[in-house]
């Protein structure tokens, strides 16, 4: 049967849609089937379902059964593990149930929506001497057990996205695979110029411009006074050039700032505060000033060593991790390796770090607003995203937080960050007139059109639909290419200037290459995915995975041919002219022209007020108990403490073969390092730490509090593995809710003061950083009122420190029995926003707040110790206080400990407890600058010299046990131990794994 | 001694090509890095070199199954010249993808009427993990793993299910002698039952790498070239760990193979 079919196929050649459906051969796991089934009972759906999953491939072209035969057996299915049906689209043999009555779902990407698959499989393809016109790819899913009315549930909640993918419920029916359309050119003019206020602020929503009226305003007096309407792609390049998101205009605004000290008034908000930290830590350090590149280029450059620079930046990509959160935090990591990658003449990106918020993933589904998607789904998505780009890029992923709120529901926050290596003398660029503007990489398409301007309005229930198209999937392999060739082409000194193309697209990255020089695009040339975009289209798409280089006419054949050895396509778009204007055109036919100036200093400045009123203090109240091992299990097990060991797993973190200190470390590989620490060069010894910081909830207390404890927090974690503390960098993320209300935007000036103090007073300069603003989310309630839930104020802290000599590093975990353990630093009544209060169900009391003038000795001290040797473990004290610290470095290193808390340094806010609520301060109270340290008995002399007049006191000693002890004995009391925390270690390790072992 | 020339081979997507080469240029090779278009282009350059190296990665994303469109670009263009290159006595390592590739290109074990009898598949766990192993050499026959008994390494992949056709076929392995490395329990090496995560992928008969009847040929699934410092070892902030690391063994007794 298939021969004739065959034959009759060759006689009269026909296009044919072929359909490959590939299953697991009998005998081997359905592990894609069983675990969606498992998926639809975690989420509430149907807790019945048997799904047998499969996949295939739809392959259209002139091709017989024959071939699509051989196809499926040397290329498409692994005949070992797995069996495969060809016919064409609708054959019966594709539909027939595996058993009893089935219902079948195909679930395809929509058209346009990138297919990284399908583009290799069609190379893969030709490969063979076949020439097929197009391949997508599909999942398939036979699902038993499932009500008819439960059906679109399930295809929504868990078999699509309906951001990108579509969900067919039976056969496929398809004629053809969608191959774009033609696009008849049209010049479109946008008559602005006689718009009234009312129809600016329509066109501003309506174009998904977001501007605002005074900027809308701005524009059209602008084209007035150039005599013209603008072009749709004038009006675009505009909207993206001032939007929030490349050009920060309301933190580096003009703020008018109120709070209990009196009235501020900035000028530009980040400059005076955030910079100017900079600028103070550095006119310090004089000649010694080891900053290189600051708030200038795409991520901070600070020094390395004698040969070597290192980049550092960190990114969010919240809203499209909203609504797709394997393509939006897929994307996110591309993103932020293009920006180190595009950072002085391209740096080599060596490590990842990447932090996400969450609501609780244990929330009852019936509670989901409309629109959003249960935060257990988001957090697969979002941890797949990052390890699928990540693992395929070959950049280890070594750092990393998970933190959970309720509020982060409609609204959660990924923050992807990446550092990179680059060579003193490759660390600044500059475009040269007559250099050829360059786009490298990935083609066109209409990926991820308005994403810059999207990304600066709020997320609501329709979002979704609305901005469909600013959500995208990368394609790791394409990007690692690009690496591959850009790194060969910087050393070859093949361009003067690089860009990543980030949001905006082209016009971001030509405007910003040209701003100081002018440019001439000629946008016919850029290389397109598929047909029929228009002009504007092709300038502002955020298509993944290109770069934009500024490359001297000479070396141009040298680089196309580099390009062209390693499969990377390299295009002509244009030259950078001296001319001060930006100049589009499409075949020959100007579409745009505008200055320089007016794009980058024409926006007006945004002025916004800003108001900060303390909360008033509530106290804390809480019924002492004699006992607290119980509150300590709560506290290990709530899902900000406990193990991440399910995550971190699946991101290849030794990748490069510079590991040093992983993210889990101790006797069983699975304690919580403080920090992680890599070589960057093998031949070296000279390490490189990744930390971050971060406590939402202490900024419901006070930013101010909440941003010195994160930057206390990331130094301290850096500072436990071994890093100098006079050695490292800092990055601010503010992610905040809208920030048009005074309040909201007073909480982060507020922060942002914070950040100031704490760098100028630890000596750490931030060197980059990136605000998310209007994270908010909107919806109608089931009584179909308007609720809006905003997130809390989200300050993420990362820190990158140094060490000279790898072989210093100290990690968590307890080493041995009989050894001294130490506190140091001193523990106050801070309490508020404590994980002691969230288990407890507490609220009230002071959040944490630091002594920036005691800190720095503190980390003197501690790095002093390490460096001579006198530290066996060392881990600092953040979420649960004293008894989680204890109990991590003990279960970590399999050895208990005997603990006393009546010698631990604390303030006198502590002394009016009764001795039961004192012991639950000291042993839960969260107070920054704080580290558990496990010393050898002969080196306890020389410790307690190295510290001096640091706080410090010896709690007592690790022993043989497994098991962890704490008392508070009454000073000079010598009655019989009375403890108040008594576990052994695998209770206390289990109850801190259980809750995300996945 | 002379200086033996590796080639280490690049492909779109592959990505510990540096750490490998840096590995074998520690052990005294001499290296030099190809990119897969290069040797498209003239398969000479494989004249040259006594070592051909396959480092891990995601060759062409893994699109379709790990290592299977850069074994089918072999398939297709480069079968001969590497079966030359192995006939002529020299050595051909494939460590994690580089595995995979070898073991879907039938340049590892030979297609049995027309078809691969083994491969390498989607973990049982069903998701990518990172984590370190212990291993045990079960066969005097590679070059590779000469003088090594046991290997504490790291894996990190997503698709190290090995899985034979047939029961046949696992006979005919142990037989020959080219089951290469198994995991095993890192307390009792000659464990009878391992399981999760002690054979982090599902590996039937415990299955971490293979080597061809000659012994020049070696896949294997954990990275040794993550392990050739001391401080690469996950505990040696508490003492464990040696240098140079375990792996480094590997890449001496390729270099040292040439002396």
């Amino acid at each position: 049967m298939q021969n004739s079919h065959a034959s009759w196929s060759r006689e009269k050649p026909v296009v044919t849609l072929w359909q490959i459906d590939i299953s697991p051969a009998p005998g081997q796991p359905d592990v894609r089937g069983s675990s969606l089934a498992a998926e639809a009972a975690d989420l509430g759906l149907n807790g019945k379902l048997a799904v047998a999953a499969a996949h295939g491939f739809l392959v259209e072209g002139d091709l017989d059964e024959t071939q699509v035969q051989r196809l499926a057996r040397e290329l498409l299915a692994d005949s070992v593990v797995e069996s495969a049906t060809v016919a064409p689209v609708g054959d019966q043999r594709l539909n027939e149930a595996p058993g009893e009555t089935t219902q079948l779902v195909h679930v395809l990407y929509k058209p346009g929506v990138m297919d990284p698959v399908a583009d290799s499989t069609l190379a893969a393809i030709n490969d063979f001497g076949y020439r097929p016109r197009a391949v997508r790819t599909f999942r398939k899913y036979w699902i038993r057990g499932l009500q008819p009315a439960e059906l679109p549930t399930l295809c929504s909640k868990l078999l699509a996205n309906d951001s990108i993918e579509q969900a067919v419920v039976g056969p496929l029916h398809l004629e053809h695979l969608e191959l774009g359309s033609g696009y008849s050119f049209q010049r479109i003019t946008i008559p602005l110029r006689s718009l009234d206020d009312d129809a600016l602020v329509r066109l501003s929503r309506e174009g998904q411009l977001y501007l605002t009226l005074v900027e809308m305003q701005t524009i059209q007096r602008y084209f007035q006074e150039q005599g013209r309407d603008p072009t749709d792609i004038e009006l675009e390049t505009v909207a993206q050039t001032w939007s929030e998101h490349c050009s920060h205009k309301t933190l580096a605004g003009r703020i008018a700032y109120r709070d209990e000290h009196g009235e501020r008034r900035f000028h530009n908000m980040l400059k005076e505060t955030i910079f100017a930290a900079t600028q103070e830590v550095r006119a310090r350090l004089g000649q010694d000033d080891w900053c290189v590149s600051v708030f200038k280029d795409n991520a901070g450059v600070v020094r390395f060593d004698e040969h070597w620079n290192v980049a550092f930046k960190v990114e969010t990509h919240n809203h499209p991790s909203a609504l797709e959160p394997y393509g939006g935090a897929n994307t996110g990591v591309g993103g932020v390796i293009r920006d180190t990658l595009g950072t002085g003449l391209g740096a080599k990106p060596i490590c990842n770090t990447d932090v996400f918020c969450f609501a609780p993933p244990n929330l009852d589904p019936q509670e989901l607003p409309p629109g959003v998607l249960h935060p257990r789904r988001v957090m697969r998505g979002v941890v797949a995203g990052v390890r699928d780009y990540g693992n395929r890029m070959g950049i280890p992923t070594i750092n990393g937080a998970l933190f959970f709120d309720r509020r982060y529901l409609g609204n959660p926050l990924v923050y992807c960050g990446n550092v990179g290596l680059l060579p003193r003398d490759k660390s600044h660029k500059k475009s040269q007139p007559g250099d050829w503007i360059v786009a490298i990489g990935g083609r066109t398409g209409r990926d991820g059109i308005h994403g810059a301007t999207f990304s600066s309005a709020e997320l609501t229930s329709e979002s979704e639909s609305i901005s469909g198209g600013a959500v995208q999937i990368g394609n790791a392999i394409t990007e690692k290419m690009v690496l591959d060739v850009l790194l060969q082409a910087r050393d070859r000194g093949l361009f003067t200037a690089v860009t990543d193309c980030g949001a905006g697209g082209f016009s971001s990255a030509v405007g910003e290459m040209g701003e100081e020089i002018g440019a001439e695009v000629w946008l016919d040339r850029a290389p397109l995915k598929y047909d029929g975009l228009s002009y504007t289209e092709i300038w502002i798409s955020e298509a993944q995975e290109r770069m934009v280089l500024s490359v001297p006419p000479h070396h141009w054949d040298e680089l196309r041919s580099l390009c062209a050895a390693e499969n990377v396509e390299a295009t002509i778009l244009g030259k950078f002219v001296p001319t001060g204007r930006l100049e589009l055109r499409f075949h020959g036919i100007n579409v745009g022209e505008l200055s320089m100036e007016f794009l980058h200093q024409g926006r007006p400045p945004v002025v916004r007020d800003a108001v900060y009123q303390p909360n008033p203090t509530v106290p804390l109240n809480f019924v002492p108990k004699s006992d607290y091992t119980e509150t300590l299990l709560r506290i290990l097990g709530s899902f900000n403490v406990a193990s991440k060991e399910w995550v971190i797993r699946q991101y290849d973190h030794e990748v490069q073969g510079g590991s040093v200190v992983k993210p889990l470390v101790g006797v069983a590989n699975d304690g919580p390092s403080d920090a992680a620490v890599v070589r960057p060069v093998l031949s070296s010894q000279r390490g490189l730490v990744i930390s971050c910081g971060m406590n939402p909830r202490y900024g419901d207390f006070d930013t101010y509090d909440m941003a010195t404890s994160a930057v206390d927090e990331a130094v301290r974690n850096c500072v436990a593995v071994g890093a100098d503390p006079k050695r490292i960098a800092i990055l601010d993320n503010f992610c905040w809710g809208y920030t048009d209300r005074p309040e909201t935007l007073g909480s982060l000036v507020r922060a942002a003061l914070g950040c100031h103090d704490a760098a100028v007073a630890l000596g750490t300069p931030f060197i980059s950083g990136k605000d998310s603003l209007n994270n908010e989310f909107t919806y109608e309630d089931a009584q179909g009122q308007r609720r809006t839930i905003s997130i809390p104020p989200s300050l993420l802290i990362s820190a990158m420190g140094q060490i000279e000599h790898v072989d210093r590093c100290v990690t968590m975990d307890f080493k041995k029995p009989e050894n001294l353990v130490y506190l140091v630093g001193i523990t106050r009544n801070e309490l508020g926003g404590s994980h002691f209060s969230l288990v407890e169900e507490l609220t009230g009391g002071h959040a944490p707040r630091s002594d920036l003038r005691g800190a720095p000795r503190i980390f003197n001290a501690v790095h002093t110790a390490i460096q001579q040797g006198l530290i066996s473990a060392c881990h600092d004290l953040s979420e649960g206080g004293l008894a989680v610290a204890a109990a991590e470095m003990a279960f970590a290193g399999g050895i208990g400990a005997d603990l006393d808390l009546h010698a631990m340094p604390h303030d006198s806010t502590i002394e009016s407890r009764d001795i039961d609520g004192k012991a639950a301060l000291l042993l839960f109270a969260e107070s920054n600058t704080r580290f558990l340290c496990e010393i050898e008995r002969e080196k306890q002399a020389a410790f307690e010299t190295v510290l001096g007049d640091v706080p410090f006191a010896c709690l007592g000693k690790t022993t043989e046990s497994r098991r962890l002890r704490i008392q508070n004995s009454p000073a000079g009391s010598n009655s019989p131990p009375s403890w108040i925390v008594d576990a052994d270690l695998e209770t206390l390790k289990e109850a801190w794994q259980a809750p995300l072992r996945w | 001694m002379s200086q033996p020339q590796v080639l280490v081979l690049r492909a779109p997507g592959a990505n510990c090509d540096a750490e490998t080469g840096y590995a074998f240029e520690r052990a005294g090779a001499r290296v030099q890095f190809v990119h897969v278009n290069q040797l498209l282009e003239s398969p000479r350059l494989l004249k040259d070199a006594q070592i051909l190296g396959l480092p891990g990665g995601f060759s062409y994303g893994d699109d379709i199954a790990a290592g299977r469109i850069l074994a089918n670009q072999i398939r297709h263009h480069l079968f001969d010249a590497m079966a030359e290159f192995k006939a002529a006595g020299k050595l051909l390592l494939g460590i994690c993808n580089g595995f995979q590739v070898l073991i879907k290109s039938g340049l590892l074990l030979a297609d049995v009427h027309g078809e691969a009898p083994a491969t390498l598949t989607g973990n049982a766990s069903g998701k990518f993990e990172d984590r370190w192993v212990q291993l045990k050499v079960t066969s005097d026959r590679s070059a590779f793993l000469q003088g090594i008994s046991s290997l504490y390494l790291p894996v990190a992949h997503a698709e190290g299910r090995f899985v034979v056709r047939d029961e046949a076929t696992l006979t005919r392995l142990w037989d020959n002698g080219q089951v290469a490395l198994c995991y095993t329990s890192p307390s009792n090496l000659n464990s009878a039952s391992v399981g999760y995560p002690e054979n982090p992928n599902g590996s039937q008969a415990n299955i971490a790498g293979i080597t061809d009847e000659t012994g020049r040929v070696l896949g294997l699934m954990p990275h040794p070239e993550r392990y050739i410092d001391r401080t690469h070892h996950p505990r040696w902030t508490r003492g464990e760990g040696t240098s140079p690391g375990d792996g480094f063994a590997i890449f001496q007794n390729a270099v040292r193979y040439f002396a």
